[in-house]
This record gives structure tokens, sequence and C-alpha cells, in this order.
């Protein structure tokens, strides 16, 4: 099951190259085809792997409880749910609790685990930890929460995706809500997400540098360079020129480019049987829209400051009453901007997952196969539409950046 | 919002800037600058390479109508001596036809004259010789007349009786 999970994801890596390769020359007829065969590929491996990953879930939380929700399932677990495993995933609370463990971060990255003999099926990250000088170690010395790890006088234990400090037995202390009350260290560790961020930036660096070098060789790209091409003509020529100007927008070209690629590969890779779940992290999510933000301030001009504090063309009055509301536009801009990226992609995840989880959820009232079936025609259709919701979102993010950009650089010829 | 807050990492937060400033840079360096200014130059090229043709073909169409108009004014030319070379043809023609018809009419008149006087000539010799003739068979009929006594005396009668009868 494990290795036939793994194959899996090879062959669709391996499906995902030929496909392109076939149609690297008729690409542009046979898009919506290649966005199938593709579509096909993955579902069928993102199933299985979600099944294995499950049972690693599992090892995290040792019973069910009747609680509603995530946070109060949390409450009721007995300090020591690591160390014991059950058969999976069966009840709504591990169904919610597996979606939460797979949407948050993680300090290893683990592809699928073996429940009865306790392996974990990945590899261990740098865990960084800066509290009285930097601490480095790798993550596997947690054994995945079973162990407390100790430092110099400093003991650190693993606990729901965090790092906590404790004492040399590992007691984690609860407040009345049930929140661990343990002092955190500031935690600079190469999690899952960092890792993910940084081999999504080398495929980029990687891709777009073969682009380039492309066209060393003649002014008409070859292979998949062909389309890429179409992609930054589109960020160029739809986004970036009509929203900020012809004159001034290829400053900010370096930034939406990036930016849309990254967000773009990102909710793809999102939908891989990889679990990785980036952009539907609020702290990635506000760095991008910070970007924007900095961006918007520092290129404002003249123009744009006049029309936050000191609004042309109305009534002093008026002036005074806007100054506040402009103010604080400054500041919901890029903050809808990181909510509606984060809140899409967190959706999404949760909602592909939560059909997965009708096979076992189903499986009394639909029966076995009725449970499968229902599931993976559900889980494909949602699959299809966030494969669009990847685009979109990247070219949403891009297009209200490149807007606030415009909006901020503008001459206002008529005041 | 407690769970959001409680989820947002700071570590996760400054990883993902300082690899998004990096990435940024190295994608402005390595990659968007190259591919945009390749694009620009490849899109100058065509708007040029069409401009070019735009150019070419209105010389070519300037180039037709200069032809053209050449054409039309050669044309125009050889009509011009077509004409001139016609009418001086006539011209030629007619004179020739007068003058020749005059000298024919002169030499007709000529001719005419000379075929008169000719006559006239032939006629007074024919009258003359006629005459000439006729005075020499007179005279032989006379001789013969005359011959004997009975034919002078039977012409003297015959005269006789015509004077008479007269």
């Amino acid at each position: 099951m494990k290795t036939n999970s793994f194959f899996k994801l090879l062959f669709t890596f391996a499906q995902i190259l030929k496909t392109i390769n076939i149609h690297e020359r008729m690409i542009g007829k046979l898009n919506l085809k290649v966005l199938v065969v593709l579509m096909l590929a993955l579902v069928p491996s993102f199933t299985m792997n979600a099944n294995d990953d499950q049972h690693q879930s599992g090892a995290y939380h040792e019973e069910a409880t009747h609680h509603e929700n995530n946070e109060n399932a949390h409450k009721a677990l007995p300090h020591s749910e690591e160390e014991g495993y059950n058969d999976g995933v069966n009840t709504k609370d591990e169904v919610a609790d597996y979606i939460q463990h797979h949407l948050g971060d993680s300090h290893d990255f683990v592809f699928f685990s073996d429940e009865a003999a306790g392996h974990h099926y990945g590899f261990p990250l740098p865990i960084i930890l800066v509290d009285n000088g930097l601490k480095v170690f790798m993550s596997s010395e947690f054994h995945h929460g079973d162990k407390v790890v100790t430092k110099g006088d400093a003991h650190y234990r693993l606990y729901h995706g965090k790092i906590y400090k404790t004492d040399a037995e590992g007691t984690i202390e609860y407040d009345e809500h049930h929140h661990p009350t343990n002092a955190k260290p500031l935690d600079l560790s190469i999690t899952k997400n960092v890792f993910s961020i940084l081999a999504i930036s080398i495929l980029m660096l990687l891709l777009f540098r073969s682009l380039a070098k492309g066209y060393k060789n003649g002014p008409i790209p070859t292979g998949f360079a062909r389309v890429l091409e179409p992609l930054v003509i589109f960020v160029r020529d739809e986004i970036a020129r009509p929203n900020i100007g012809e004159k001034k927008y290829r400053k900010f070209m370096g930034f939406l480019l990036t930016v849309f690629f990254f967000i773009w590969i990102t909710n793809l890779l999102g939908l891989t049987p990889l679990g990785i779940n980036v952009t539907g992290n609020i702290a990635v999510t506000i760095c991008l829209a910070l970007f924007t933000f900095i961006i918007v301030q520092f290129s404002g001009n003249k123009d744009y400051w006049k029309h936050i504090f000191w609004m042309p063309g109305v009534p002093v009055p008026m002036k005074i009453v806007l100054a506040p509301i402009e103010v604080l536009g400054m500041f919901t801009k890029p903050f809808s901007l990181l909510i509606r990226l984060f809140a899409n992609i967190t959706a999404g995840h949760t909602v592909v997952m939560g059909i997965l989880a009708v096979i076992y959820i189903g499986k009394e009232t639909l029966g076995t196969g009725g449970s499968i079936g229902v599931s993976l025609f559900l889980t494909l259709f949602i699959n299809v539409i966030e494969l669009l919701v990847a685009f979109l979102q990247a070219y949403i993010f891009t297009m209200l950046s490149s807007l606030f950009i415009g909006m901020a650089v503008e001459e206002h010829d008529h005041h | 919002m407690d769970k959001l807050i409680n989820d947002f990492s700071f570590g996760l937060f400054v990883w993902v800037s300082i690899i998004f400033v990096v990435l940024i840079i190295l994608m402005r360096k390595f990659a968007w600058k190259p591919i945009l200014e390749a694009l620009n130059s490849r899109e100058e090229g065509i708007s040029n390479a069409l401009k070019a043709a735009e150019n070419a073909k209105k010389e070519l169409e300037a180039l037709n109508a200069d032809n053209e108009r050449i054409l039309k004014e050669a044309r125009a030319e050889r009509d011009v001596m077509l004409k001139e070379a016609r009418e001086i043809k006539e011209k030629i023609v007619s004179e020739a036809k007068g003058e020749a018809s005059a000298e024919a009419e002169a030499i007709i008149t000529n001719a005419k004259a000379t075929i008169e006087l000719e006559k006239q000539a032939a006629l007074t010799e024919l009258k003359t010789q006629v005459a000439g003739i006729s005075i020499d068979i007179a005279k032989k009929i006379i001789k013969s007349e005359l011959a004997s006594e009975e034919s002078q005396l039977a012409l003297v009668e015959k005269s006789l009786n015509e004077v008479i009868l007269n």
C-alpha cells in the first residue's frame, strides 16, 4: 500500500512529463485534453495518498472524542495521546482533526505512515530554535512528538505542530480553554512549508531560466518554454499593462510575475498528493500581501497621498471625514488579498479532504462501493474546480496587486 | 480568529519573507529581465518588419503608379505621333493628287490643243490633197470625155441642156 502510493506519485509525474512532451507541438489545440489527462492522473493518486496520510494522523490522536470541532477535540485529548495508534480515521472528529493536521504546517515531511509499526515514511527537517542562543537539530529527534528533546538545560516538546518548552518529563500545562500555556521558543525551523517554498523557488528559477536561455538560440521558444511564454505575456499584457499603465509597468513586472507564478505553482502543487498547503497558510499570505502593501506605499506618488489625507474636489468637512476612511482603505486592500487567497485555498483543501472522508463516514449508509464511488466522483469534480481556482487565485492576487499599484502611481491630470 | 492567530507562525513568516525577497531578486536578474527584453525586442522586430513591409508595399504602389503614368504618357505620345503621321500622309497624298491632276489636266489640255492643231493640219492637208486629187480626176475625166468630136459635142449639148434647164 505505501510503496504502491509512492509509485503512483512517480507515475503521475512521469505522466505529466510525458503528456507535456507528447503535446508539446500541439499544446494550443489540446490544452483541454491535457488538462483532463492530468486530472485523471492526479485524482486517484491523491486519494491513495490521502488514505495513507490518514493512518499517519491516527498516530497523533488516540481516541475518538465527542466534541464538535477540532479545538474542542484537542481539549479532551489525554496527555499521552501521541503514544498510541488506532486503526485510522473513522469518525467525524477524527476526520476534522486529520484535515486540521493537513492544513497546518509541520516540522517533518511525511508522505505516509505505517500505523501498526509506527513508521513514518518521509524525511525529517531541521529545527532552528532561538532560545538563549541558536539551537539546531533534526526534527527526527522528536520522534513525531513522542520524545522530549533536551538541548543544554532546556527541554522541548513537539505538541500539535508547535514546539513548547517543558520540564524534563515533557509536561504541558493548560489554561481554562485547554490551550497550552508553556513558553514557546522563537521557532525559525525549516518546516514543511519552508521546505516546499524553497523547492518551488528552485523549480521556478530552473523553469524560467531555461525560458530566458532559450531566447539566445532564437526569438521563438521551443519545448516547455512555449507553454511558459504565453503566461508571461498574459501577465504583462492582461494584468500589468492595463492596470499600471504603459509607462510605469516595467518597474513592477519582477514582483508581479514572481508572485503570479509563485502562487499558481504553489496552488497546483497543493493539489498533488505531496500534501503541502503553502498558500493556505495565513503566514504565507500575510507575507505576500505585505509585499503588495509595501510596494504600493513606496511607489505611491504625491497624488496618491493627497487622495488619502486631503481628498481633492470635495468640501473641507468631507475631506476630514474621508481621511480616516482612506487610511483604513490602505490596509483593507492588502488585507482582502491575504484573506481571499488563504480562505480559498484552505476551503478547497478542506472540501477535497472532507469529500474523501465520505469513503469512511458514508460506508454504513452507502455501502463500501457506493461511498467510494460517490467520494471519487465528487473529489474529481472538486479537483477540476480547484485547478481553476489555483489559476484564478494567482490571477486575482496579481491583478489586484497591479490595480493597487496602478492607483498609487496614477497621474491625475484632471485635478 | 483565535485559531488563526494561534496558527500564525512567525518563523514561517520570516522564512517566506526572506525567500521571497531573494526569489524576486534572482528571478528579476536571471529570468524576467532577459525574458521581457527578448519579448520586447521580438515584438519590436515584428512591428518593424511589418512597417518595412508596409513601406515596401507603398513604394511598390508608387512605382506602379509611376510606370502606369509613364506608360500612359508614352501611349498618348504615340497616339499623337500616329495622328500627325496620318495627317502628314494625307496631306502629302492630297497634295500629290492635286498636283498630279493639275499636271494631267495640263497635259490633256496640251494634248487636246495639239490634237486640234494636228487635226486642223490634217484636215487642211486632206482638203488640199482631195482638191488636187479631184482636179486630177476631173482633168482625167475631162481629158477622156473630150478625146473625140462627138463626145465634145455631146458635152456641149449636155452643158447647154443643163444651162437651159437652169
